[in-house]
């Protein structure tokens, strides 16, 4: 294995350091060391250096939907953008809904080496909230699945949910729930509000979540759980989860890059790049959940990469799927939303995009702090430069990014897991 | 203009200059020989994803008048219904040389898509979208309404009905307020949409109290299908509430006109009496429909964008 | 050119600024007019047969005005009215669209009569052969002539008028233009040196 010798990072953005990679694992950081001889140096003057980032929220549509993306390409956008672990959504064909399903997920992205992919488990047999999952078998299974989610559609039965909530226990496992009333949202295409009013397209209202999310941590606390929200979109969310935090009620939550970014106003194109689930919300809403994740009411970013072939995208509103790509954007869209308007450090992105997700996730090899001993998942991100997203410049095999043509901070210059490099100079490095 | 989209995208001259050219066309149009030769060469797509056949019949009398060569594309029993998607069926058009394209389509923005995608070049009139808009509709309406009212100018107009699903409602609201009308909508709050912030209107829940207050009332088609979404409980509460029959057309102004896009529910919004009543100019409303799709598709197709030179 | 366009466009209403000269005031085209009044009683043997149709815009006004005197002469009030030949010019296609002037055409139509088209300036000529084109799609006259108040030459068709106010011979870069009482204010009649684009001579 080649050493590597990092020059000058700054590490999570504080003081400029030497990083020594080897075997695998960060041998030393400091100055002046002692590198082996055969080791390549990469200067990284003016880089910050991050944990290898994680995303507990990736759709990679294997099986079922190669067209959009596999565990191969997915991975591969996973690097690009400065992951090193993904957690792989169940809503597939088949659904990841058994043993046999996670374990095909899990050893694909092990073939693949982009980046660990960690499947998630349906909480519902086909995702049809009826009937629980063998959640157990997933368990025990070589994935060792901790992530339960039927992502996609919202474990709506309350009944169920609270059941499901139960069950995991047993096996440590959490229940990440896409907080979603259906009877509220039939037909939805769009943030209910004035906008959707003029723009003729039915409304997906925020207390369609907020229902849900609130009901959720009632029953997390009646039965002492893990319950973790997925893509947290409106401010009403926020103040549920912020006060449920107070109360010392167990919950985490996450926020998509494109909550963070944008707004519902770019629906009024009509161009169905910008529809997604759930929908883009108010400037207001983008605000709360800002707030939300510098004081730590939002635990985490996930991205929610959302692939979809052309011809999903390329029709009308109504007819299109909903879904953003996000993996090769993340990073740059949290600076621009979260480190340029200061309202986090680097030191909090690294907590928020590395750490906390791991650590719900229970993705030990991920989310260590960059020291001595800890396996050698590191990013290294240019702050200083811009660039303009071309879509067809993605990894992805699909190309529905809602930054088309948005000039955004920052680029990823260099990717390793577990010491091997999957990105140096900002491309894969195969 | 090189789109008619929305009834947003005129301004109060423009909006005018199709009202005034229609009144050209109309008069025109009485005349034994009915064809104008503005659109000689000139190809207009009837291209409708959803059945309307009083729409298309109007987009096709006008064009025709206008000398225009008209192909209807409509999707029963053609590629459209096996699932051929809107850009393939652009696509094709413009292979056509389509210069004008009238769509019809259920779902909002697609004309807009047609328009902006980059997939044709012709020009495109929204014949409705979705629950969006009908900006031909909402002009006929217009034009209907200044014949017997006059100028527009703080016009007080009522639209009553389901506003929440009507692409006539909307486009009715935008087009009359830039005319300068005083427009109010009546409905039951389920069907008006939650936050009407961005409407350039006055809402009420209360039709007996606007009435006496309108110059025009625009009675909306209500599907009784609604009442299983629970978007009133029956269709007799609904119409004891919101319908118009003759003891509330009573109320209305002398001069006051009723109006109605079609078709119509006898015996749900509007009753018989009121529909066949002097004040309903609802058959009328269907002559203008052509003058109007004729002042548009003249106006659009008719011209290049090249700058004028002189000549006599 | 509707009045929703001239609001658009307030350089085409507005007399240009530039040097221009005075070729007829008022009292020559009162005279003109009345002039041409005569001879259409003349040569029609009367005001029986005739219809005036006025092209707009200023052949309206100028076609009431030949109207007026015919019946202060004859004691007898001639059929007038207006013809839009907008969606008849042969250039529709080619230039912006424009919003259409009003066509009124009298009661009793005009088969049979012997329908004189009045304009300001005859100039190319197209805008007669888009008029009669409109004509054929109205009726049948007995037969068409043409009153103009100014010819300025240069025919692209073998078209020539009737009855003409003024024959004024121009060169291709000047520009002529007619101004009456009830759109500008004044009558006269200006040549000027050059034609800014945009603007219909
Ligand atoms: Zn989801
Ligand atoms: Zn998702």
């Amino acid at each position: 294995m080649t050493a590597y010798l990092i020059t000058g990072a700054r590490i999570v953005g504080g003081d400029q350091a030497d990083l020594l990679i080897d075997n695998g694992e960060i041998v030393a950081i400091g100055s002046g060391l002692d590198a082996p001889a055969d080791a390549q140096t990469i200067d990284a003057h003016g880089l910050v250096a991050l944990p290898g980032l994680v995303d507990l929220h990736t759709h990679l549509r294997e099986p079922g939907r190669e067209d959009a993306e596999t565990v191969f390409t997915g991975t591969r956008a996973a690097a690009k953008g400065g992951f090193t672990a993904v957690f792989a959504m169940a809503n597939t064909d088949p659904v990841a809904d058994t043993a046999g399903v996670v374990e095909q997920v899990w050893r694909l992205g092990r073939d693949a080496g982009y980046a660990d992919v960690y499947p998630i488990g349906a909480v519902t047999v086909g995702r049809k909230g009826t009937q629980l999952a063998e959640l157990g078998a997933m368990a025990d299974s070589a994935a060792r699945v901790r992530v339960f989610s039927d992502d996609g559609d919202c474990v709506w039965d309350a009944a169920l949910m609270r059941r499901a909530l139960e069950y995991v226990k047993a096996f440590n496992g959490v229940i990440a729930q896409h907080a979603q009333e259906p009877r509220l949202t039939q037909g939805a295409q769009m943030n209910e509000g004035a906008l959707s009013g003029v723009l003729g397209l039915t409304g997906w209202p925020s207390v369609a979540e907020e229902a849900i999310i609130a009901r959720d941590i009632l029953l997390n606390a009646h039965v002492g759980s893990k319950l973790h929200v997925c893509h947290l979109s409106t401010k009403g969310s926020v103040e549920i989860v912020r006060a449920a935090k107070r109360r010392g009620l167990e919950v985490t939550a996450e926020v998509t890059p494109h909550h963070l970014l944008l707004t519902e106003e770019l629906a009024a194109s009509y161009n169905p790049v910008y529809k997604v689930n759930p929908p883009l919300r108010t400037k207001e809403d983008v605000e709360a959940v800002r707030e939300g994740l510098a004081d730590g009411t939002i635990d985490i970013v996930a991205t929610d990469h959302a692939p979809h072939p052309v011809e999903d995208k390329d029709c009308e509103w109504s007819a299109a799927a909903f879904g953003m790509t996000g993996l090769e954007t993340a990073l740059s869209v949290v600076q621009q939303a979260m480190i340029d308007t200061k309202l986090l450090t680097w030191a909090d992105v690294a907590d928020r995009m590395s750490y906390r997700p791991a650590a719900i996730g229970q993705a030990a090899e991920h989310g260590r702090p960059l020291e001595a001993g800890a396996p050698a998942n590191v990013v290294l991100y240019d702050p200083r430069v811009e660039r303009t997203v071309v879509p067809d410049e993605s990894v992805s095999l699909s190309r529905n990014t809602p930054f088309d043509g948005m000039t955004l901070p920052g680029k990823v210059v260099a990717t390793f897991l577990r010491g091997t490099p999957t990105v140096l100079d900002g491309e894969l490095t195969r | 203009m090189k789109h008619l989209l929305s009834a947003a995208d005129l301004s109060r001259d423009e909006a005018q200059l199709i009202l005034d050219t229609a009144e050209e066309m109309r008069s025109l149009a009485d005349r034994p020989i009915k064809k104008l030769p503005a659109l000689r060469g000139r190809t207009v797509v009837n291209l409708f994803f959803e059945d309307s056949t009083r729409t298309r019949i109007s987009f096709e009398a006008a064009a025709k008048r206008l000398s225009a060569d008209v192909i209807n594309f409509s999707a029963k029993g053609s590629s459209l219904s096996k699932g051929e998607s809107l850009k393939d069926t652009a696509l094709t058009l413009q292979a056509m040389g389509a210069d004008g394209v009238v769509c019809r389509h259920g779902s909002s923005g697609a004309p807009h898509l047609l328009a902006k995608s980059g997939w044709m070049t012709g020009s495109v009139v929204n014949a409705g979208d979705g629950t969006h808009e009908h900006p031909t509709q909402a002009l006929l309406d217009a034009f209907t309404m200044r014949r017997h009212l006059g100028s527009l100018e703080g016009r007080r107009i009522t639209i009553v009905g389901d506003v929440l699903h009507s692409r006539v409602a909307r486009s009715n609201v935008l087009l009359l307020s830039t005319l300068g009308a005083e427009v109010t909508v009546v409905a039951p709050p389920t069907l008006v949409p939650v936050d009407m912030s961005r409407w350039p209107c006055a809402t009420s829940y209360d039709f007996d109290a606007v009435l006496p207050k309108s110059d025009a009332v625009m009675m909306l088609r209500v599907q009784r299908e609604r009442m299983n979404d629970a978007f009133f409980p029956s269709a007799r509460e609904y119409t004891r509430r919101y319908g118009l029959d003759k003891n509330r057309m009573a109320q209305l102004p002398d001069e006051a006109i009723v109006l109605h896009p079609g078709p119509m529910n006898r015996g749900m919004e509007i009753s018989a009496e009121v529909a066949d009543s002097t004040r309903s100019v609802i058959v009328e409303q269907v002559t203008n429909g052509v003058a109007i799709r004729m002042a548009v598709l003249y106006l659009l197709l008719s011209g290049s964008n090249e700058t004028e030179e002189q000549t006599a | 050119m509707s009045p929703a366009q001239r609001a658009e466009h307030p350089e085409i209403s507005q007399p240009p600024k530039r040097s221009s000269r005075e070729v007829l005031d008022a009292s020559d085209i009162s005279r003109a007019l009345t002039r041409i009044a005569h001879e259409i009683l003349e040569r029609n043997r009367g005001a029986d047969p005739v219809v005036l149709l006025g092209i707009p815009s200023r052949g309206v006004p100028l076609a009431q005005r030949v109207s007026a005197r015919i019946q202060a002469v004859e004691g007898q009030s001639v059929p007038t009215g207006s013809l839009d030949v907008t969606m008849y010019r042969d250039d529709i296609g080619l230039k912006p669209p424009r919003g259409l002037e009003h066509t009124d055409i009298p009661a009793d139509g005009i088969d049979g009569k012997v329908v004189v088209l009045v304009d300001d300036v005859l100039f190319s000529g197209r805008t007669i052969r888009a008029a009669l084109d409109a004509l054929g799609d109205i009726g049948r006259p007995r037969a068409v002539q043409l009153a103009v108040l100014v010819d300025r030459g240069h025919r692209e068709l073998p078209i020539r008028a009737d009855y003409v106010g003024k024959n004024l011979p121009t060169s291709l870069v000047e520009r002529v233009t007619v101004h009456l009482t009830e759109f500008d204010g004044e009558d006269a009649v200006l040549i000027a040196d050059k034609a800014p684009t945009g603007v219909k001579a």
